[in-house]
Parts: C-alpha cells; sequence; structure tokens
C-alpha cells in the first residue's frame, strides 16, 4: 500500500470519482488555478478543465446556494469552503435549504451535495480561521458529517461521501494535511457511520475525533509505558454516530474519556455522554471525563494557541485521574 | 407577439385559477381550517403566468414564500397544492412542508421557500446544472422586492453574470417587504437598476399587464436559451392581501389598495381579450365557474384525505 499524505489522499479521491462520474464538479475560493489555498486540490484545473473545477468569487453563500440548486438538478457538487470558520455566511443555504429538502418536500428531492471544508487551530490563524465547529452541523437533521483523522480514512470516507445521496459536511483539519499513511489504490470506500478502533486496550476507552485521535495515541503510549491500556475509538463519521462501536468498547473498559478540539461547553463530546450515560450507565466505573477547548476565542500567540489546544499531556492526566 | 385564442383562453385561465385558488385558501384560512402561515399572491397573477408560461419541462423555478400562484402557473395540481395546505398525507409533500415549501420536483419546481432571497442562488445552481448538461434548460427565480436587499441576491447575481448562466432574476416588487415600503428599504425606484452593477440587461415592467411581463420574460428567456446569460427582470405589482393571512396591514393605506385594484391584472386581459373579440362576458363568467368547480374539487380532495400518520414523523429526513 502507498504512503500518502491526507493531501494526497483527498486529492486522489476527489481524482478519481471526477473520472467516475461526470456529475461530480468541484467548486470553490481559489480550488482551480491556484490549487487550493492548502494546495488540496492541486492539479485537477489541469486534468479536468475550468468547467469542471471552478474558481469562484468570494462568495460563499453562492457557492453553497448554487451547489444546492446545481444537487436538486442533478448534479453531485463538491464546493469547498476555504476555513470552517468561513461556514458561518453561508450557513443557511446548509441548514435551512440543503438538510432541509427531502423532508420539507415529503421525501422528494435528494441533495448529493459534499462541503469540504477545514477546521482546526495549530497554525497560528487565530480567532476566525482556526475554529471547530462539527457540533453546529451535528444538530441538523438531514446532514451528515465526517472528520476524517488519517490519509486512508479520508480517502475512504470521501468517495463515500460524494456518492451520498445526502448532504455531507466533510471536515478537514489543516494540521493533518502533511501527515502521511498507507492509503489503499483505486476504489476504496469507508461506510458513512462506521467508527474505526485505532488502538486496542482493556482499561480505558477514549473516544476522540480528528487531530485529537493523534493526540489520543500519543497519550496511549506514554499511559502503555505505565502500564494502562487505553482503547481508542475514532467515530470518523459523527453523524450518523456509530453509537454500537463506542458502547461495545465501554463495556469493556467501563471508563471513558472523550476529547475534542472544539470549546468543550456545547461540544458534540457532551452528546457522546449523554448517549452512554442514557444507555449504558451500569457499564461506568467512573465518571465520563471530557477534554475540550476553553470557553474562549482561538488566541493568536503560539503560547496561547497551544494552550487552547487539547494536549497528550492533558488526556494523560485525564485517564490516570480515573484511578 | 401574437397569441392564438387558445393560447390566449390558457393564460387567462391560468390567472383565473390562481386567484380563486388564493381566495379559497384566504377564506379557509379565516375559518381556522389552515393551519401556520399562508402568503397569498392575489394581485399578482400577470407575473406569474407570463413568465411560467413560457417555460418547457427541464427548466426550473425557485420560488417564494408567496409560492401558490408559481405552482399554478407552472400546471401544479390544485387538489395536491390544497392537500399540503391542510396538512394531509395526499399533500404535494405529504403534509411535511406546507403552504412554504410546497414543491413538485417533477416540474423542476424547486420549492416555495421560507427564507427571503434563498430562491437565486438555487436557481443559479440550477440553471448551472442545465449549462453543465448542455440540456438547453433554464431557471427562473421569483423574489421579492425585499430580497433585493439580501446578500443571496448580490451574491447570485454576480456568480450567474460572469458564469453566463442560463437564468432569469425575476422581482416581483409588490412594493412592500412586510411592512417596510420599498422607500424605506432602498435607495432606488427600479430593482432593475442593480442589473447594471452585474454588467447584465435589467428591464422594468408593470407587473400587472400581462403581455408587457410576457414579452420581457420572452427575450430574457430567449437569451438565456442561447446562452447569453441572465437578465434581471422587474415586475411592478402589488399584493391585494397581507404580507401574511392576517396581517392588518397598518403600514399601508385604503386608497393605494383600491388604485391598485383599478389595474387587475385580470381585468386588464379581460378587458382586451372582450375587445379582440377572443370572448363573451358570458364565456368568462363559464371560465370562473369552471375554475371554481376544479378548486372547490381541490378543496374537497383535500378535506377527506387523510391527516399523516404520526409514524410518517421520522420518514424523509434521510435518502439511501
Amino acid at each position: 500500500m502507498p504512503e500518502m499524505t491526507y493531501s494526497e489522499a483527498i486529492n486522489a479521491a476527489l481524482r478519481e470519482e471526477m473520472q467516475r462520474d461526470p456529475k461530480v464538479y468541484i467548486l470553490g475560493e481559489d480550488v482551480g488555478i491556484f490549487g487550493g489555498c492548502f494546495g488540496v486540490t492541486k492539479g485537477l484545473f489541469e486534468e479536468f478543465g475550468p468547467g469542471r473545477v471552478i474558481d469562484t468569487p468570494i462568495s460563499e453563500t453562492a457557492i453553497i446556494g448554487t451547489s444546492v440548486g446545481a444537487a436538486a438538478a442533478g448534479l453531485r457538487p463538491v464546493p469547498e469552503i476555504m476555513f470552517m470558520d468561513f461556514m458561518a455566511v453561508c450557513l443557511d443555504e446548509v441548514f435551512n435549504q440543503a438538510a432541509k429538502m427531502r423532508y420539507m418536500f415529503g421525501g422528494r428531492a435528494k441533495i448529493p451535495m459534499t462541503v469540504r471544508t477545514v477546521c482546526g487551530a495549530g497554525f497560528g490563524a487565530a480567532a476566525q480561521h482556526s475554529q471547530s465547529l462539527e457540533a453546529w452541523f451535528t444538530h441538523i437533521p438531514g446532514l451528515k458529517v465526517v472528520m476524517p483523522s488519517t490519509p486512508a480514512d479520508a480517502k475512504g470516507l470521501l468517495i463515500s461521501a460524494i456518492r451520498d445521496n445526502n448532504p455531507v459536511m466533510f471536515i478537514e483539519h489543516k494540521v493533518l494535511y502533511g501527515t502521511s499513511g498507507p492509503v489503499p489504490e483505486g476504489e476504496y470506500t469507508i461506510p458513512l457511520g462506521k467508527a474505526d478502533i485505532k488502538r486496542e486496550g482493556k482499561d480505558v476507552t477514549i473516544v476522540a475525533t480528528s487531530m485529537m485521535v493523534h493526540k489520543a495515541l500519543a497519550a496511549a503510549e506514554t499511559l502503555a509505558a505505565e502500564g494502562i491500556e487505553v482503547e481508542i475509538v475514532d467515530p470518523r463519521t459523527i453523524l450518523p454516530l456509530d453509537k454500537d462501536t463506542i458502547l461495545q468498547s465501554v463495556a469493556k473498559t467501563g471508563k471513558l474519556v472523550i476529547v475534542e478540539e472544539a470549546v468543550k461547553f456545547g461540544g458534540f463530546g457532551g452528546e457522546i455522554a449523554a448517549i452512554v450515560t442514557e444507555e449504558a450507565f451500569d457499564l461506568l466505573d467512573a465518571p465520563i471525563k471530557r477534554i475540550g477547548a476553553p470557553f474562549v476565542p482561538v488566541p493568536f500567540s503560539p503560547v496561547l494557541e497551544n494552550a487552547y489546544i487539547p494536549s497528550a499531556g492533558s488526556i494523560v492526566n485525564t485517564v490516570k485521574s480515573l484511578g | 407577439m401574437s397569441f392564438s385564442k387558445e393560447r390566449l383562453l390558457e393564460l387567462y385561465k391560468s390567472m383565473v385559477t390562481i386567484r380563486t385558488f388564493e381566495e379559497t385558501a384566504a377564506e379557509l384560512f379565516a375559518n381556522g381550517e389552515i393551519p401556520g402561515f399562508v402568503h397569498l399572491y392575489s394581485g399578482e397573477e400577470a407575473t406569474a403566468v407570463g413568465v411560467i408560461s413560457q417555460l418547457e419541462p427541464q427548466d426550473y423555478i425557485a420560488s417564494t414564500h408567496r409560492g401558490h400562484g408559481h405552482l399554478v402557473a407552472r400546471g401544479g395540481d390544485v387538489a395536491l397544492m390544497f392537500a399540503e395546505l391542510f396538512g394531509r398525507q395526499t399533500g404535494y409533500c405529504k403534509g411535511k412542508g406546507g403552504s412554504m415549501h410546497i414543491a413538485d420536483m417533477s416540474l423542476g419546481f424547486l420549492g416555495a421557500n421560507g427564507i427571503v432571497g434563498a430562491g437565486l442562488p438555487l436557481a443559479a445552481g440550477a440553471a448551472f446544472a442545465c449549462k453543465y448538461q448542455n440540456n438547453n434548460g433554464v431557471a427562473v427565480c421569483f423574489f421579492g422586492d425585499g430580497a433585493s436587499n439580501r446578500a443571496t441576491f448580490h451574491e447570485a447575481l454576480n456568480i450567474a453574470s460572469i458564469w453566463k448562466l442560463p437564468v432569469i432574476f425575476v422581482c416581483e416588487n409588490n412594493m412592500y417587504g412586510i411592512s417596510m415600503s420599498q422607500e424605506r428599504h432602498q435607495n432606488i425606484t427600479d430593482v432593475a437598476d442593480r442589473a447594471s452593477a452585474y454588467g447584465i440587461p435589467g428591464i422594468s415592467v408593470d407587473g400587472n399587464e400581462l403581455f408587457a411581463v410576457y414579452e420581457a420574460a420572452e427575450e430574457a428567456i430567449r437569451r438565456a436559451r442561447q446562452g447569453e446569460g441572465p437578465t434581471l427582470m422587474e415586475c411592478k405589482t402589488y399584493r391585494y392581501r397581507g404580507h401574511f393571512e392576517g396581517d392588518a396591514t397598518v403600514y399601508r393605506c385604503e386608497e393605494e389598495l383600491q388604485s391598485w385594484k383599478l389595474k387587475d391584472p385580470i381585468n386588464r386581459v379581460k378587458k382586451r381579450m372582450i375587445e379582440m373579440g377572443v370572448f363573451s362576458e358570458e364565456e368568462n363568467q363559464a371560465i370562473w365557474a369552471e375554475v371554481k368547480t376544479i378548486v372547490q374539487k381541490g378543496v374537497d380532495f383535500a378535506k377527506n384525505s387523510p391527516l399523516p400518520d404520526e409514524a410518517e414523523l421520522v420518514e424523509d429526513v434521510y435518502c439511501d
């Protein structure tokens, strides 16, 4: 299996789906000639031309709005919103149009649109270019929300998202773009709504998403040296959520730590904690712990930003605190 | 423009159907038989019919919260429409959408819309799909003067202009965005003036004059089909009823309403058709009676239709 970066894996998924299905096209700010702000769409403009790799004006509302209209009319758009923070200027098109059209129309419409966007701190990009806003989207029936943590997951999940007949938020993490890993070649899909166990263990379950999977893996190494074996569950898709894999892991370990990069208050981790509490309280040997960002905007100064992002050290300490 | 007698009767009947549908809906709402909000189109019929009667089956329409007229003009089934207004299982949307979300994808009708101005980018997207698939289709978006202040208007017109999309943006300028008169909500009198900001044609017509609307739409649709790009078309008209049923319309005066009723779009067509010898007053009466029967049958169908099963609540959220 070839090694690829997360960015290359996404690029490969886009290329393969565009080769397979002429209804698939991509659009967004600087995705064409420029190759994407993070270089993710590099080479696609040259291969598929300006009719299918479309540079748009700075018009997030029109990017998503036209995508919804085109999807309703039978195409499979893959719009890119350069930073997840910018979703705030096109939320109506996602929340009130794309997500609800099927239901409002009594099941007589489908919106096969995959919105690619980028979350996460760690680049010194400050408060308007670094947020993890996935919880917003999980609150809207009709959407699917995907957060890949590895190159292989990014490829397999993106292909599935593009083939899905529902609007999907595909949330990439900017710090992960340069990370490498083995990626299956050719046709490779991962079903949306299927979690992956990134590390097996018997003592404590850690549910972590996106970049936090890697923080959890680092913490697991430290903890293993101290004789604590953690199991890391990566939901990969947070909507729909693979509750069964989480509950099965908790049944094994009896302890749960949830790690997310988003602001902890009101974050998606709270939903996971609530589900486990409601459905499997008897399995728990200790209170559920959540780790997330403090209730502040993402700061600029690297010292502050570093303090903002949940660390492997805080995961280690939290796991140990469970006794 | 020359029309056959059949064509004129068809256009007229479409307008009469819209008016009858709306006045019937008003009555039903007043009787407490229709839940939720309804926004009625009475007075604006020439705009819907003048534009939509020229569309082809492959074309798309993005409508508004005041959308019944657009769907009737597109050939929507009034029985399914009433069933939707009544929240019945047999309605266009199985009772899940109501007046504000009536859609018929089989007619390329992308829905009424509860969000003012939301239709503009949707229509541009549908027009993009037509162009992308090279199927000679066009998309029409209706919106009001109020919506012309939204970001969606500006972003959609800009993107449609640079992509030369086959879309016709039809502003139904009925002089009010809910209670805000046009002079209070924008510093222009012709919304069509905004076209120049996007380098596209803008035309303002008497929206109560069917043939003026028809002629302007004919050219806009021709341009769109021939790859010449979008047009902003403004139809100046007036809603006889309030923003929604139950609106006391304290923001406008009776004289203004009456002055617009003197320019009633249906009466103007009727007068012209009688002058042209297309039909007599008796035949006119017969048309209203025939339409009334169809509309009443639709109401009966709706009232006799089952309510949705509660199990329907969680269906249709996702598509396989």
